[in-house]
């Protein structure tokens, strides 16, 4: 596949917003002003980079427990991004969500979750009514290797299949949940290997290319548009820090996490150096990229911090369509 | 008005609403051509509409209902049906985690208009896996509304309440009562939810109570007239929401009240319509509040047992007779 200058551009673009997101969301946390946990992204950027970038605006995306980094390569506001995480009133939930549920509808997130393995069935869901509704839009369900020990996964995935679903499954596979290493969890080496039950084709790619990554998905897409079904693309990347807040990881071996962990394999290094030496960007466009958006990121930590909290009486607010 | 079984009366709600609106579909186990339903509640509606519009599923429970929550949330109006009530448990996540909290965790960004069908109820000799009565969880779970129609000239305008609703719907139905006959009329009509109906206007002790237990309960009425004692009956229709009002201007008028579903006893809804009452209204009972509810048990099998389990016109006079 030949790829457009623009769009490996754009990939590197969206790999920086996502990883600079993250940090600027790190860095609140040091500061001790994000209440409970956090999934942090950091370290998987290629993934929702290169699947985003391969989606039109009006396809839909069903994020997971860790899902800051798909809902900001989707083109999630970040102010109302980071505002909720804050349990902030201009937060996109308005501080009833906040990490877990991290959402914001109008550009195509149906939701994240705290509940591991649940948004699959809401994605055939949502893939069902692309289909009735005869739109061409298309659904991409992100879960981790952890989820798809859950009996949804069987469960959605073989529904996608009879219907033949405008469905795209997003594996991440970090190869951990929580400190559960996949293969003791896992019997084939893969997790795409389980796609194959349902005759659902599938790949393997290295989360942390993004090129990889929206290449596979562009061919996922096209085929779930044209109604050829679901697809299965297992992401292989890493957690760049623990499972959750106060999580050191210290259960990861050393060699296995200096390797993720190199410079080398980095997802901004990595898409980096591809639109360069591919004469999509020069260094000197990185750079200029780099500073627009950590000026747009410092921005939105500010609208975050500076905006208020919400009435304590809005906890009644948004159970019902009408209060009663 | 035409007489029909409360089966026809709700397939025949369910049927105007397809044909008024395209984006009403069914979805669930065995609904379609072959049987048309396990209750035969849907029967000639895949003739009719086509199976796109009729969906029968695998036996995938959580995704039966996580599917209808994507397909709610992006445009169609699902209803779902999960075959026996005790199988809802298969699917709690979706129902209690996902469809009941979306609009409330995403901070108002989303609405979730879907009826998930399921029945509930013993009296079939098919023990306890096919024959509980769970409506009490779902009354506990904010988010959801909880339908309880009992008789055929309900059933019809409460379905059509209920697709159009903007918010989850669990409509639970009850086996004894599919067969039950009533006048229906023919005219289009929709019954609000919230609205209780007195189905027996009476002076010395209220009934309230659901399901097949407010056939009995006017059995018995009818029975006590004989005796001088007469009782009122209500049935709330709906659980959530709930019509506190005519339940209490009742017990004003009559000062005693008897709380009777097929529930089994400990957390049923009779245990919180008694705590309602006697904060909204205690300085008006001139008795004690009684239940007469199911034993602590799981629902047994053996007709002798199941009839012990199940209270009957026996238990219900009785306990009328204690307070009056
Ligand atoms: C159904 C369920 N079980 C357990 C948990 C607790 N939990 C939160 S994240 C997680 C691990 C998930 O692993 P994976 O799916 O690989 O995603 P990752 O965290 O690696 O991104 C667990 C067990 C949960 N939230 N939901
Ligand atoms: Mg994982």
């Amino acid at each position: 596949m030949t790829v457009d200058k623009k769009i490996l551009k754009e990939l590197f673009t969206r790999t920086l917003k996502t990883r600079l997101f993250e940090e600027k969301v790190w860095d609140l946390f040091g500061e001790n002003i994000v209440p409970g946990t956090l999934h942090l992204y950091l370290g998987q950027e290629g993934v929702a980079a290169g699947v985003t970038t391969a989606l039109k605006d009006s396809d839909w995306i069903q994020s997971s427990h860790r899902g800051h980094g798909h809902v900001v390569a989707k083109g999630a506001d970040m102010n109302a991004a980071l505002a909720e995480l804050l349990g902030k009133k201009t937060g996109s939930c308005k501080g009833k969500g906040g990490s877990m549920h991290i959402t914001q509808f109008d550009v195509g997130v149906l939701g994240a979750t705290g509940v591991v393995a649940s948004g699959l069935p809401i994605a055939v869901g949502a893939a069902l009514s692309c289909q009735m509704r005869k739109t061409d839009d298309v659904v991409v369900c992100f879960f981790g290797d952890g989820a798809s020990n859950n009996g949804t996964f069987g469960e959605s995935l073989n529904m996608s299949a009879i219907w033949k679903l405008p469905l795209v499954w997003i594996v991440e596979n970090n190869f951990y949940a929580m400190g559960t290493p996949i293969k003791l969890t896992c019997p084939s080496s893969t997790v795409a290997q389980r796609a194959e039950g349902y005759c659902i084709p599938s790949q393997v790619v290295d989360g942390n290319n993004a090129l990889e990554v929206y290449e596979a998905t562009v061919e996922a897409v096209k085929r779930a548009r044209e109604g050829g079904g679901p697809t299965l693309i297992e992401c292989q990347t890493y957690r760049m820090k623990g499972h959750s807040r106060f999580d050191p990881a210290k259960y990861r071996p050393q060699e296995e996490a200096d390797h993720w962990l190199s410079g080398e394999k980095d997802a901004v290094n990595v898409i980096q150096k591809i639109a360069i030496e591919q004469g999509a960007i020069t260094e000197k466009d990185a750079e200029k990229i780099r500073e627009k958006l950590q000026k747009e990121v410092d921005k939105a930590g500010e609208f975050a911090k500076k905006s208020d909290f919400p009435e304590p009486e809005e906890t009644l607010d948004d159970v019902y369509a009408e209060a009663f | 008005m035409t007489e029909m079984v409360y089966r026809e009366a709700l397939k025949a709600g369910i049927r105007e609403e397809m044909l008024r609106d395209e984006r009403v579909f069914l979805l669930g186990e065995d609904i379609g051509l072959n049987w048309g339903g396990a209750f035969k509640v849907t029967k000639g509606l895949a003739e009719e509409f086509g199976v796109e519009r009729v969906r029968d599923t695998p036996i995938s429970e959580n995704t039966i209902a996580g599917a209808a929550v994507g397909a709610a949330i992006t445009g169609m109006r699902p209803v779902a049906e999960i075959m026996f009530g005790d199988l809802i448990t298969l699917a709690m996540d979706q129902v209690c985690n996902q469809a009941a909290k979306m609009r409330y965790m995403f901070g108002g960004q989303t609405s979730v208009p879907l009826v998930l069908r399921t029945v509930f109820g013993g009296g079939k000799n098919i023990a306890s896996h096919h024959s509980q009565s769970l409506e009490s969880w779902f009354m506990h779970t904010p988010g959801l509304k909880v339908a309880v129609p009992a008789f055929a000239s309900d059933v019809k305008g409460l379905i059509k309440t209920a697709i159009r609703d903007p918010d989850p719907v669990l409509f639970a139905e009850h086996k004894l009562v599919y067969d039950k006959k009533e006048e229906v009329p023919d005219d289009e009509y929709l019954i609000p939810f919230g609205e209780a109906k007195v189905r027996r206007e009476g002076a010395d002790v209220t009934i309230w109570g659901t399901f097949i237990m407010l056939h009995k309960a006017l059995e018995v009425a009818e029975e006590l007239q004989k005796e001088g004692i007469s009782v009122e009956v209500i049935d709330p229709r709906t659980l959530v929401p709930l019509d506190k009002k005519t339940l209490i201007e009742s017990v004003k008028k009559t000062g005693r009240l008897v709380l009777v579903t097929e529930e089994t006893k400990t957390g049923a809804t009779t245990a919180e319509i008694a705590a309602i009452v006697q904060e909204e209204a205690f300085d008006w009972l001139d008795a004690p509040i009684k239940r007469v509810n199911a034993p602590d048990t799981p629902v047994p099998f053996s007709p002798p047992l199941e009839n012990y389990f199940i209270p009957d016109n026996k238990r219900i006079a009785q306990a009328v007779r204690d307070i009056v």
